[in-house]
């Protein structure tokens, strides 16, 4: 982790493959949703798994925002029942990184409608994937945004036939549709 | 009262309760709708994909499921893949947003396992240039994840156009695609730059970001227009944050590779006052870690990391002070000014900021303050993980180089983190600290094997345990009271497992054959552990009693210090003698010594690395020339005596790049000439190098590379006979690279014309060595002074000659170094190593020359205002002792 570069003082070679990690985690340290985008570390789900396990055991105890692990930096942040990671390399800028796990938590908060929690996460889980495979692609930053991530989503208001919706969900999808228009 | 009474046969209503309970639990986090899908019951419901109309809602709820299941890591066959798939392609009939969305992400997903995935090219290329913006990104992602080279030329004009399109999201989309494309043809980039070049222009940060990796990698192998492009863009400074990062690593990366990069240097300075925060990091950590910096950039750099470190967000504060922790390693004194931020750090809730705080302020401290720190990281060691403790007790390695005085201090210290609780690889990492301090001050050798002594006493790590009466048998001999570890070693003996008492009855026979005073008691101890029920205790015990009882012979050392040999190589020389008529006997210096563990100098790493097989590179290189039929013939029965070092013999950046490694047996010496082709509009065919023999060497034979096309490795190999006399084998020999080029299309390959043209490029000058002809044994603790005796009596030859250095060596390590370089002998008895100030010193080597012939050398240097040396060689060989001495003059 503190890979002195001196044998080699090259820099490392510029590339827009920034990111090698995302996991969403319950408070039992189980996955919902990840994605690893380098094939040369955890090529498998076992390992990837293990990984998650000892970060989530790492982190669950303190919101200490960052810590290093097997080599990769990673920065995380937690609500309710949920820890949101975001892993880079080791010599990676640890701000962007953040950029990226800001974006993702802000993110999932505008899709859940700020009720960030496992259930919530679960129930739009078509969504968040949806909205992760915005932020990154293949390991590359494609959005860090969140207001155009949940644009690009779809968020899809008319979830529910109208006449199953109860009257308090059709007025709040109303509101949300007003909202809307009136900040574009 | 009646409670009581009815206690027992509540018993089964209890358990209802339980179960109730757990129902209730299963309820609450129950919410976790995924939770018991069974793959096979999900991909039944797959089918109803199939049918018509479909139903969007129920439709994207199974898929999510598929990809649920997918991303928890479940497997799927080839043909449940491909099922799925297909089943999934009926979904394109739908109109809805997100249904369609997840099947992009199901295609995304399938891809690599499916067959026939390109089926729904065609579906994909519709939307991708319909009109719903929604979709035409999205398509473009999971269309290339389907690309394979035979297709890309169908897409190319739309991706081209999608490029530059006016949407931010598809533009990105499609340079983000491009360079995920690299993988499958690649110079995509190189293609599509002119596009990429004008969507650099976009108002869009992230298009910015994206086209400015595109053209990096369309641009990376040609540094003039690298040169070109950073410095457009370094005057009109990107407005993304990311773009600016992207830029600033590329400008690093042309400030350590162009002569003139002056203005790059300037420009990474001047990143320092960006107005995001993440572009400021960048530059300051850029300014650190490159090797040009001077005093006035590292300062700039650290007082916006000493802002930083006062931030209050962790992450900032992180990357500040693991930053500055780099810089204290380069330039201790630029930190000095941060000292009183990082001490404010040390209390951290951040374990992590608080131990490099720690480590940085130990590199950058005082002696004084040694002690107050180290008393600080003794409150909270127990509370950091492992691998922090690591670097913990890296930097007090670190320390005791840096002040040898401290050594007592630290090592109590040290001795204190090994009584405590931890893993083994913060174990191993304090004694390997241990035995560092060890070897670089003979003061602390006594307390360094005392505090050893008592770990072992209580070590659970068998693997320790061994490495510790290993470095005992070796190192305690030689103390003031070698006595005193005997009883340590012994209990080892009576108490541990097999194979800590296997080690320690080998360490107790090092004792015996070292000190004579010892060895009758030692005796009796070696004979009860003749009784041991373990086979190999028992065998170790009685094979040095024998050796031991035969009495005190000089001869016996290397018996109980057997020299570390390449278990493999052995093995094939062994059975190569056994075919033989064994008429003579067995040559043992024929066989390699095994690869030393080489310990990286200064890399301070968290992280073990796994161990890699203990193969050495010579028997790696045996494998791969026993495959080439050519070679096998004539060299299949020998053995590979030394590989050499790569040696280029052109420039990074010309056409062609050619390198050698010279492979030296016996009789013959094979040259391996790894080329590279780097045009990417030529493919080459009957590759050779062509070596002017001078009429020295014998030519044997040449085995041509067939075809090298653009960016490949190819090998091609010339075998040649050394030439009897020893002291002609020490040649310089031009080289010329011949082949038959065919110019191609460079985006297919395929050849414009049926004939190629012959044509030559000349290379560098090839030098043979004597360094290539010679190697070390292997044997570190070979005793010296007694082969150097009685080498005469075994008819060794020895010569002798004095000589004044050159003007450029003005210290007695460099003369250590280059006479050490150059010969490729091995010294031995730690006697590379000088004490500080000293003005005369005696280099001990050993090695072998090819065809096992041993070789002993001395060099007796003194310093005055220049180094003279007095080099007497010994060998079996007059020629070989000769040749060592004139390579040398």
């Amino acid at each position: 982790m503190f890979q002195s570069n001196t044998k080699d003082s090259k820099p490392y070679e510029p590339t827009l493959y920034t990111i090698k990690g995302i996991s969403i985690l319950d408070n039992d340290g189980n996955r919902i949703l990840a994605k690893y985008y380098d094939k040369n570390i955890f090529p498998t789900s076992k390992e990837q798994k293990a990984f998650e396990k000892n970060l989530f055991n790492k982190t669950h105890r303190t919101n200490a925002e960052i810590i290093m692990l097997d080599g990769l930096t990673c920065v995380y942040k937690s609500n309710v029942d949920l820890f949101f990671y975001v892993m880079g390399s080791s010599h990676e800028n640890e701000l962007i990184l953040m950029s990226v796990l800001n974006c993702l938590y802000e993110s999932v908060s505008h899709i859940l409608r700020k009720n960030v929690e496992k259930k919530a996460v679960l129930d739009s889980l078509d969504i968040v994937m949806l909205a992760v495979d915005e932020i990154c692609d293949g390991g590359i930053i494609l959005d860090a945004d969140a207001t155009s991530v949940v644009q690009r989503v779809a968020l899809r208001t008319d979830d529910i036939p109208l006449g199953e919706q109860t009257v308090a969900q059709v007025l709040q999808s109303a509101k949300e549709q007003l909202k809307w228009s009136l900040l574009k | 009262m009646s409670r009581d009474f009815h206690w027992l046969p509540n018993i089964p209503n209890i358990r209802k309760m339980n179960a109730f309970k757990r129902d209730k639990k299963e309820d609450e986090d129950g919410s976790n709708q995924f939770q018991n899908l069974e793959k096979t019951t999900v991909l039944q419901e797959a089918r109803t994909f199939n049918d018509t109309p479909v139903n969007p809602r129920k439709c994207a709820h199974i898929l999510t499921k598929i990809l649920y299941l997918l991303n928890q890591g479940e497997q799927l066959g080839t043909t449940e893949a491909t099922e799925t798939f297909f089943a999934m392609t009926k979904l394109f009939q739908s109109r809805d947003v997100v249904l369609r969305r997840l099947v992009y992400l199901g295609i995304k997903e399938l891809s690599s396992i499916a067959e026939d995935v390109i089926i729904v090219t065609s579906s994909l290329t519709k939307d991708m240039t319909g009109k719903e913006d929604l979709y035409r990104a999205a398509a473009i992602r999971a269309l290339c994840t389907i690309t394979d080279g035979a297709m890309l030329a169908a897409i190319e004009r739309y991706m081209k156009q999608a490029i530059v399109d006016r949407s931010a999201a598809v533009s990105s989309a499609a340079l983000v695609s491009s360079l995920h494309l690299t993988t499958v043809s690649g110079d995509v980039a190189r293609r599509w730059a002119n596009e990429a070049q004008e969507a650099l222009n976009s108002d869009n940060v992230m298009v910015q970001y994206h086209a400015l990796g595109v053209l990096y990698q369309a641009r990376k192998s040609d540094k003039h227009a690298v040169i070109k492009l950073v410095a457009k863009l370094m005057r009109s400074s990107p407005k993304s944050s990311y773009a600016a990062c992207m830029l600033i690593r590329m400008a690093c990366k042309l400030v350590e590779e162009v002569d003139e990069g002056s203005e790059f240097l300037e420009f990474i300075e001047s990143c320092i006052r960006h107005k995001s925060e993440m572009v400021v990091y960048e530059a300051a950590h850029a300014l650190v870690n490159l090797g040009r910096s001077g005093t006035r950039e590292i300062a700039s750099a650290v007082s916006v990391l000493q802002l930083f470190s006062g931030s209050p967000k962790p992450t900032l504060r992180f990357a500040a002070v693991r930053t500055l922790n780099k810089v204290a390693m380069s330039h201790p004194a630029a930190v000095i000014a941060c000292n009183l931020d990082l001490e404010n750090l040390i209390t951290d809730s951040n374990r992590s900021i608080a131990t490099l705080a720690i480590t940085t302020l130990l590199k950058t401290g005082a002696e004084s303050s040694v002690d107050r720190l180290m008393k600080q990281i003794a409150t909270f060691v127990s509370e950091i993980s492992d691998e922090f403790k690591v670097v913990v007790v890296q930097a007090i390695r670190a320390l005791c180089q840096k002040f040898p005085r401290k050594h007592a201090v630290l090592m109590n210290f040290l001795a204190a983190m090994l009584r405590d609780e931890g893993g083994l690889e913060y174990k191993a990492a304090i004694v390997d600290t241990i035995i560092a301090v060890m070897e670089g001050n003979v003061e602390a050798k006594e307390a360094g094997l005392a505090h050893l002594c008592e770990f072992i006493e209580d070590c659970e790590h068998t693997s320790l345990a061994v490495r510790i009466l290993h470095l005992l048998g070796q190192e305690g001999p030689t103390s003031k009271q070698p006595s005193r570890y005997i009883r340590f070693i012994y209990n080892r003996v009576i108490l541990e497992s097999a194979s800590v008492r296997a080690a320690a009855v080998t360490a107790l026979a090092h004792f015996a054959a070292a000190c004579p005073a010892l060895l009758p008691n030692i005796l009796v101890l070696l004979s009860r552990c003749q009784l041991d029920f373990d086979d190999e205790v028992r065998d170790r015990a009685t094979y040095y009693c024998t050796i031991l009882q035969q009495n005190a012979d000089p001869a016996i050392l290397p018996l109980v210090q057997p020299p570390q040999l390449s278990i493999p190589s052995l093995e094939r020389a062994l059975r190569n003698y056994v075919r033989s008529p064994m008429d003579e006997e067995f040559d043992i210096s024929q066989i390699p010594p095994a690869q030393a563990i080489e310990e990286p100098a200064q890399e301070v790493l968290a992280t073990v690395k796994p161990q890699q097989p203990r193969l050495t590179r010579e028997e790696n290189f045996m494998e791969k020339l026993l495959q080439v039929p050519e070679l096998s013939a004539i060299i299949h029965d020998s053995i590979l005596f030394k590989s050499s070092t790569v040696f280029e013999l052109t420039e990074s950046e010309t056409e062609y790049n050619v390198k050698c490694i010279k492979h030296c047996f016996s009789d013959y010496l094979i040259l391996q000439f790894d080329c590279l082709n780097t045009l990417s509009d030529q493919f080459l065919e009957d590759v050779r190098v062509t070596v002017d023999n001078q009429d020295i060497y014998t030519i044997v034979c040449e085995v041509p590379c067939v075809r090298l096309p653009y960016n490949e490795l190819g090998s091609t190999y010339t075998v040649l006979k050394f030439p009897e006399d020893i002291q002609s084998t020490i040649i310089t020999l031009p080289t010329t690279l011949r082949f038959i080029a065919h110019d191609c299309d460079p985006s297919t390959g395929i050849p414009d014309a049926e004939q190629g043209y012959g044509d030559e490029y000349t290379l560098e000058d090839l030098e043979i060595t004597v360094r290539d002809q010679v190697r070390g044994t292997g044997s570190r603790n070979v005793d010296f002074s007694s082969s150097w005796e009685n080498a005469a009596t075994r008819g060794f030859v020895t010569t002798e000659q004095i000589f004044g250095l050159g003007a450029n060596v003005t210290t007695l390590e460099e003369a250590i170094q280059s006479l050490v370089m150059f010969l490729g002998l091995e010294p031995v008895e730690r006697s590379d190593r000088i004490k500080s100030g000293a003005r005369q010193h005696t280099l001990l080597l050993t090695g072998v020359f090819r065809g096992g012939k041993e070789v002993l050398a001395r060099a007796k240097l003194v310093l005055t205002n220049h180094v003279t040396m007095q080099f007497t060689v010994r060998s079996q060989d007059l020629e070989v002792a000769e040749l060592m001495i004139s390579s040398v003059g």
